[in-house]
């Protein structure tokens, strides 16, 4: 079964290979690419299983043993991670070819689109199951420089001047990353994550906090954590929606799951952890008040992901089994609800021909359909039972109430709060967008009429473009694994309280990659 | 472990220059400033496996304790490669960006302006320093006399995509 842990890799760089030697034939390249990512898919399944029923996979690879070669390691945690980034990319991957298939491929140049995406999701993948930290290094530039590409694409003016902000910031934290596996490496002498472990209790308790905001600022970086979280809603909402929904969803988790890996393994029962509980106050509320300000739909979205990943922080800061497990729940939730409704604003700019809410108007009656699939992830994002968005923040806060510290309480109550404000940003959204009368929208008439002037044959068809069925049947797809989320989320939650488990102290991860050492 | 002072000086400055110049607007310094970053990093590296010593090939006589550490040069090897490609992207980028708005440093976000209630965001200085400053000048016509046009490039290029959907649309 070992044999399967590196397939979640080489899978998507073959089939990134293959697509580009496919460039000149775009169906040819489709169906490599949906079938690259659907045996990920399976394969995912698979471990996540296996990994469930009998234990974690642990993968030598080329047969070096553990300090010397490089160990993949997939435990509960990383295999949940795998499927439901696999699911999201399947999905996202499958509104794109609606997309590109109406669009007539303008905007996204067809030969280089579908391989640069299989190599972020390998990037993604990698990430998740290494056991080294150098490896993890490696995993994170392979998604960045697809992820560089991905948010330039077409070149356009906006997209280069948003992708700037990005990729300087990106460089940055990549550049501090490898800074810090430096220190780590002239510290403990090894980049594998279990070595590190053992070896780290023993150094001084000031290196180690050195060494420990390294990395938290590193992936902070990544994770958007506020106040390293400005780049995000400057970036991602320029982009291609396809790709906004994919970085949305996916990209920022990977920080988060590198911060659980960092909390859990390197650095367990932290000192830290105080002033992470404020860093996920402060990116909570900080965020959502953003997303109260803005009208644009996507920016907007940026800014309650941003609040978001606060709420990962806190069940990560908790430092306890239940915070963890609570964490684990609510990425996976937050992973599925932010792409879904990243595409449900992708359709909006179909249907209405704008993401400014100001603009918008009479959706309703332009098109039930996506306005059942933009309300749904709304209410489930906003933490309105029964949906999972619901299960997962009363997770977080029974975890945190048994931790019943004063800042733990002050952190459920700016939850609470947080998650009230998302929902009217989310329901401002639906009532002008959707629900007031096309003819309330002020200046209407005006802008179209400007447009027009300003660009004759541009704008004409934005009212009456049609909205294809593959793009509306992937977001329903994703609309329905949300639902699934909260149907299925008994067996979701005992998995991820068993994640939870396997990361209560370093001692099971250590023991998975050198099993004699497990007198610590 | 011991660490080469020399190393260490040269360090702090390569990372001193290259953080002052991330810090620029113009994103050919961004560019330069991420390469001095990227090669003090590496010599972070260097230095952290400690002192040098014999080649790490296993021979009679030679303790391991007089062998360089090679874990760091394989590190360093990677790492450089990963800054190789991201240089290049970047270039590419400036490139991209240099003949689309006709100059080299970064404009404002048009919906954080928008926020800030209108004002014009760019200090006046700033496109002035840069229209002086590159030695492409401001007309991309005047940088090389012997370039391409890049106008003509584009129709051509824009020709070349029309023929070639044609050709996709008759294979469907």
């Amino acid at each position: 079964m070992n044999a399967l842990v590196p397939l979640v890799v080489l899978i998507p760089l073959i089939g990134a290979a293959s697509a580009l030697a496919l460039g000149r034939r775009a169906r040819a390249q489709r169906i490599v690419t949906v079938a690259a990512l659907a045996s990920v898919l399976a394969v995912g399944a698979v471990m996540l299983y296996v990994v469930d029923t009998s234990g974690p996979l642990v993968m030598e690879v080329g047969g070096w043993a553990a300090p010397f070669g490089i160990v993949l390691i997939v435990d509960r945690l990383a295999a949940l991670m795998v499927v439901v980034s696999a699911l999201v990319l399947l999905a996202v991957l499958i509104f794109s070819v609606g997309q590109g298939l109406a669009d007539g491929d303008q905007e996204t140049p067809v030969s280089i689109y579908y391989p640069t995406y299989l190599i972020l999701a390998t990037g993604v993948f990698n990430a998740f199951i290494a056991g080294d930290l150098f490896n993890l290094y490696v995993g994170f530039e392979i998604l960045l420089v697809a992820s560089y590409v991905l948010i330039t694409l077409g070149g356009t003016e906006a997209r280069i001047r948003a992708g700037t902000t990005y990729i300087v910031v990106s460089l940055v934290s990549s550049m501090l990353f490898l800074a810090s596996i430096a220190m780590i490496y002239g510290a403990v002498g090894t980049v594998n994550i279990a070595q590190i472990s053992l070896r780290m209790a023993e150094i001084p308790l000031d290196v180690q906090i050195i060494l420990h905001i390294m990395l938290l600022v590193a992936f902070g970086i990544k994770a958007a954590v506020f106040p390293l979280s400005f780049w995000l809603p400057d970036s991602y909402p320029t982009a291609p929606a396809p790709v906004t929904a994919v970085f949305a969803g996916l990209l920022t988790k990977v920080g988060v799951y590198a911060i659980i890996r960092t909390e859990t393994v390197i650095f367990p029962g932290s000192e830290l952890n105080p002033a992470l509980m404020v860093l996920a106050l402060l990116t909570m509320v900080v965020g959502v008040l953003g997303a109260v300000a803005q009208a644009d739909i996507k920016r907007l979205l940026s800014f309650t992901l941003v609040s978001h990943i606060g709420y990962m922080i806190l069940g990560v800061a908790l430092g306890s089994v239940a915070g963890t497990a609570a964490a684990t729940f609510y990425i996976v939730h937050h992973i599925v609800v932010q792409t879904t409704l990243f595409l449900g604003a992708g359709l909006i700019e179909r249907i209405g021909g704008s993401t400014s809410i100001t603009k918008l108007g009479g959706l309703l009656k332009a098109s039930p359909l996506v306005a059942l699939l933009f309300f749904v992830p709304a209410l489930n994002l906003g933490g309105i039972p029964p949906f999972s968005g619901f299960i997962g923040k009363l997770a977080l806060f029974q975890a945190a109430a048994e931790q019943g510290t004063w800042l733990a309480w002050l952190l459920i109550g700016a939850g609470a709060v947080v998650s009230l404000l998302t929902l009217y940003a989310l329901m401002r959204v639906w009532n002008m967008a959707f629900w007031r009368p096309a003819a309330d929208v002020e200046g209407y008439e005006s802008t179209l009429l400007d447009n027009v002037s300003e660009a004759p044959g541009e704008n004409t068809m934005t009212e009456t473009r049609t909205v294809p069925r593959l793009m509306i049947a992937a977001t329903a797809g994703m609309v329905a694994a949300s639902i699934g989320l909260t149907v299925f989320a008994g067996p979701l939650f005992g998995i991820s309280s068993r994640a939870g488990e396997n990361l209560e102290g370093p001692f099971q991860y250590v023991q998975l990659v050198f099993p004699e050492a497990t007198d610590d | 472990m011991s660490v080469s002072l020399v190393l260490l000086i040269v360090m702090a400055v390569l990372y001193a220059c290259g953080i002052y110049l991330l810090l620029e607007r113009s994103m050919t310094r961004v560019l330069l400033g991420f390469l001095l970053v990227g090669n003090a990093t590496n010599l972070l590296i260097i230095i952290m496996a400690g002192k040098a010593g014999l080649a790490p090939i296993v021979t009679d006589g030679v303790e391991a304790e007089q062998m360089t550490d090679p874990l760091p040069e394989a590190l360093i090897l990677t790492a450089i490669v990963i800054t190789f490609g991201v240089s290049a992207f970047l270039m590419a980028l400036i490139y991209r960006s240099w003949r689309l708005a006709k100059q080299d440093s970064l404009q404002d976000d048009e919906a954080d302006v928008a926020m800030r209630g209108g004002a014009v965001a760019l200090p006046s200085e700033t496109s002035g320093i840069d229209a002086s400053d590159t030695e492409f000048g401001t007309r991309a016509e005047g940088a090389v006399s012997t370039a391409r046009d890049l106008e003509e490039d584009d129709e051509d290029a824009a020709a070349d995509a029309a023929t070639s959907s044609n050709d996709g649309g008759a294979e469907r």
